[in-house]
Order: C-alpha cells, then structure tokens, then sequence
C-alpha cells in the first residue's frame, strides 16, 4: 500500500469497475451457471430439467471414456513438461556458454513462441500425412509400422512430439533469463573449487535454477492441461477411440458436439478443482521460493 | 576452438534445426505446384509457384474459403490481436491504480475477485460463457470476440508491482500542483510506464492473435474467421477430397497465420523477452 493516496471518493470504484463488470459477467456467471448445471439433467431438447445432485458427475466421471481422458492427460502431461524442460534446459545451458553466435542460437530457438498452437497443429499434421508427409515415410521407412489414424501409441507420439515443439521456446526463454541472472562470481568460485562441468552444473546451477523449474513446471502442466487443445482438434480430434482425448477436449466435445450439457459442466467443475490445486501448490511454493 | 566448445555448437545447431525446419519446409513446400507436392512429398528448396499461390490464397474469392480470402482473415486477426492487447492493458492498468492509489473498503474483496480469474480458465467455463455471448446478442462480433477475453489477474498485478515501486514523492508533488486523480494517472503514471505498456502490449498481441477456442465457438460466418481458425477449416477441406489436394494452400495459409506474430517477436525481442519474464513472474 501506497503511504500516500487519494481520499475516500467514488472514483476507484470508477477505475476497477470495467475490470470487475467483465469478471462478473463473463467469468463468475459463467463459472457459477457451470456448477448449477452440473446438478441439472437436461431433456433431450433442454426444455425441462431436473436436479439430480452428484449423478451427472458419477455417470461422467466413472465412465470409462472419462477415465480413459483423465489417465490420457495425466501421462500426455508428464510426458510434454518432462521433455520440453529438458531439451529448454539444455538448450539454455548451451546458449548462455557459447560466445560465438550467442544472439543468434537465441533468436532462432525462440521464435517459436509466436506460433500458435492449432498453427503448430496442422503443421506437424500434414507433416505426418500419409500422402505426402517425410515424417510418416520416415517413421515407416526405419522400421516403425507407423500409422498414427490407427494406432494409439502412434497418435500419442505425434501429439507429444508437436506439443513440446510448440512449448520448448518458452522454456528455453525461462531459463536462459534464470541462467543469466547468476551472479558472475558464483560460477567463479564454483570454476575454483571443481573441475567437472557436469557436477558443477548439479550442484550450483541446477539448484539456483529450481525456481524457475518449479515455476516452468505448472506452467507447463497448465499447458498440456489447457492450451493444448488447439493441437489436438488440428491433428488427433481425440482419436483412435479416444486415445488422445485430453480432458479438456473431452469437455468441449460432449458440450458441442454430444450436447450433453450436464456432464460437460460436471466435467468443468473437476477441471476447475484441479486448476485451484494446482494454483495453490504453485503459490505455496513460490511464496517461498524454492531454495536448498 | 577445443572439444566442449565444438559439441556445444553442434547441440545448438540441432535445437535450432530442430525449432526452424518445420516451419522453413512448410515455407518451401508452400511454393510448389500441387501436383509436385503430392508426387515427390515435402520440400526443402522453395519452388516456383510462391506469386500463383500466395496471390491466390490472398486475393481471390474461393481461393481458400467460399468467400472469404484469407486478406480479410489477416483483418480479423489484426482486429483481435490489438484490440485484446490494448483491451487488456487498459483495463489492467485502470485497475491496478485504482487498488494501489485509492483506500477504500472493497479494496481487497475487489482484488480477490480479479485474482479469482485465474482459477476459472475459459476451458473450464466454455459452454456457459458461450451462452452469455449469445443471449447478449454478441455472437459474431468483434466486441464479443474481444471483451470476454481481456479481464487479466497477470496483467493488473503486473501494473500494481509497477505502481508501488513509483516513488510516492510523486504524488505529493502532483497533489501540491492540484491534479485530480485522472490527470495524474494520464500526465504522470501513462508516461513513466511507457515500456512496461510496451512489452505488455508485445506479448498480449501474440497471445491475442494465437487465440483459437473462444473464436472457433464465437464465430460462426466465414466472414468472421481470424486466420487461426480459418486453418482449421481448409484442413477440413482439405480432408474430403475430390479434386486434387491444395496442400499448398494449407501451408502457405500456416506462413500467413504464422507471419505477423514471429515479426513482432523478432523486431521487438528484447522488449518481448522482458514483458515475458516479468508479467508472468
């Protein structure tokens, strides 16, 4: 709080309220409307409806196709954030010791971020499309039976694979902004007292990293979680059989297309705890800051 | 150069390979005939159809959609990526002043509640928000594509942290002068966070033009399609088959999608880096 400030008038109320009239009204209504019809089964041409407590959420949320999406995005998740960490962080770690170039290596690994999601999507998409795709010739030329329409594992890894693309240069921005913010003379002493540059890096730079992992890391599950969705309604739309259905596709296809009205909303409210734990873990940590 | 030094590069060069050949074949390929496309697969050096296609995709009725060319996409885009990023940072910063330089009573209740919107990401809210759109008569607009998205908890903190390091001498000086509360906000606060505005503006841009599952629901004639969505749709078309496949079309209608926001990244990087960092920390 400012020590010094305006007195008591109606003008703040002035300059918040085009803020908080959207929030109400795009985002706590619709949250709220959300909630009350995941009580309410709807008839099939939503005249009337009827409360019907939690049993939209124990029909969704124990059927199978939900639990096949939930277990889908758990692995998809871990998956995108292992990979796209890794290859950022070594990607940053290279940048931030080469000197010839260094402005360069950076531009061109970051771009990325510019490109959109479903753009990356369609891309990666006819890339893999079996009349003219050299990634799907190659895949099946060394040997693969690659057919990512048929196979679930096939069409998993090309989701995957488009998805960490996508997210790498975010990543590699992170930590090359955390990499360069150790002060000179750490990596000074650290150079006196050990020779290996492997071990230098586990034990002085990794661990100065660990907030920014920490922090990359929700970032990167609330990515593979959400954003995501763009990448797979461009290349998989779920399939085979809803292997690469995520949650959030899930939810968006039984609204729009199964107008299932209930069970969506109920699928909704999940996903809404789910964000909350995760905000919650990422400001009880961050507050702290991780350090060891 | 010793040993270290060489692999170093070597992985460098991998990473960026690996982050820029994508989209470089989808450049080349994009100029080739369709027939060279689907006889010899993606290519690697550009072709000789770069003015027939682009023009093509650009310019005629038909070219890609029914009607509409993919010009008046690229307005759509335009329209949506400004107006979400100026959309957002003035309302953030409207905010933010008000929560930093004003006491009054609902300060903090005011503040929880812009906080609570990054528990309710649109995904979680789709087909209620859907149905405010659509009873408000919004469907199909720009203010409906745009309002609904620009409430922002990052960009109202961001602007606050930038507030409560203003020295309040500042204040105290302005308020000797007799400046009402809007002229030391437009005179005074506008000016010293021109850069901060910047960077955010930079981001919120890219972020604005990239949106993909708010205007896919939002819009629902083809006039109204941003490039983004606009993808999705050739992609269908490209799908049913019957002629002879426009993959040419495809890719250099992902260049153009892809164009204006990698431009802005790259002239403005380092500004881009900066409100990146900061914004979301």
């Amino acid at each position: 709080m400012k020590r010094v400030q305006f007195e008591h008038s109606p003008i703040p109320y002035l300059f918040v309220a085009p803020q908080i009239i959207i929030i109400v009204v795009f985002f706590l209504w619709p949250a709220a409307q959300a909630v009350y019809q995941s009580f309410l089964l709807e008839d099939a041409f939503g005249l009337s409806s009827q409360f019907v407590w939690f049993r939209n959420y124990s029909d969704t949320i124990f059927s199978a196709a939900w639990l096949q999406a939930f277990w889908f995005t758990i692995i998809f998740s871990t998956l995108v954030t292992a990979l796209s960490l890794g290859l950022a962080l070594l990607l940053a770690v290279k940048a931030n010791e080469v000197i010839q170039g260094a402005s360069t290596y950076k531009t061109l690994l970051m771009w990325a971020y510019a490109i959109a999601p479903p753009v990356a999507g369609l891309m990666g998409n006819l890339m893999f499309n079996p009349l003219i795709g050299d990634l799907y010739g190659f895949m099946n030329a060394v040997g693969f039976d690659f057919d990512h329409k048929l196979d679930p594992y096939d069409a998993g890894f090309v989701v995957v694979l488009i998805s960490v693309w996508k997210q790498v240069s975010v990543n590699f921005i992170f930590f090359l902004s955390g990499l360069q913010g150790i002060p000179k003379s750490v990596n000074e002493a650290a150079l006196m007292d050990c020779k290996s540059p492997t071990r230098r890096f586990w034990t002085i730079t990794f661990p100065l990293l660990a907030p920014t992992t920490f922090f990359l890391m929700v970032i990167n599950i609330t990515y593979a979680f959400f954003e995501t969705f763009g990448i797979i309604d461009t290349t998989t739309q779920g399939a085979p059989g809803g292997a690469t259905t995520t949650l959030v596709f899930k939810v968006f296809q039984d609204g729009f297309r199964g107008a299932d009205i209930g069970g969506s909303s109920a699928q909704s409210v999940v996903l809404m705890l789910l964000v909350l734990a995760l905000t919650v873990i990422q400001f009880r940590f961050i507050e702290k800051k991780v350090h060891y | 150069m010793n040993r270290s030094a060489i692999s170093t590069h070597i992985i460098l060069i991998c990473g960026a390979l690996f982050m820029t050949l994508p989209v470089w074949v989808a450049f080349a390929t994009s100029t080739h005939a369709p027939e060279t496309i689907l006889r010899e697969g993606l290519q690697i050096w550009p072709g000789g159809h770069f003015l027939e296609t682009y023009n093509e995709v650009l310019f005629v009725e038909g070219g890609v959609m029914k009607k509409v060319t993919a010009t008046a996409m690229l307005k759509n885009s335009l329209i949506l990526g400004v107006g979400f990023a100026v959309g957002k940072v003035i309302i953030s910063m409207l905010a933010a002043y008000a929560i930093v330089y004003f006491r009054f009573r609902l300060a903090v209740p005011l503040f929880w509640v812009i906080f609570m919107t990054l528990l309710l990401p649109l995904e979680v809210r789709i087909i209620p928000s859907y149905k405010v759109v659509a009873d408000l008569g919004m469907l199909d607009t720009h203010a409906g594509l745009i309002i609904p998205l620009i409430a922002s908890a990052t960009g109202t903190f961001f602007f606050r942290q930038f507030f409560r390091s203003v020295p309040d001498e500042l204040l105290e000086a302005a308020r000797l002068d007799g400046a009402t509360a809007w002229g030391f906000f437009i005179d005074i606060l506008v000016p010293l966070s021109k850069t901060m505005i910047a960077a955010i503006l930079i981001i919120m841009f890219v972020v604005g033009w990239n949106q993909y599952l708010w205007p896919l629901i939002m819009t629902t004639k083809e006039e109204n399609y941003t490039l983004v969505i606009g993808i999705k749709q050739i992609y269908q078309v490209l799908n049913e088959g019957g002629e002879l496949p426009q993959f040419q079309k495809a890719f250099a209608l992902t260049i153009l999608a892809t164009l204006p926001p990698v431009l802005v990244v790259l002239i403005f990087q380092n500004w881009f880096v900066k409100g990146l960092v900061e914004s979301e920390k």
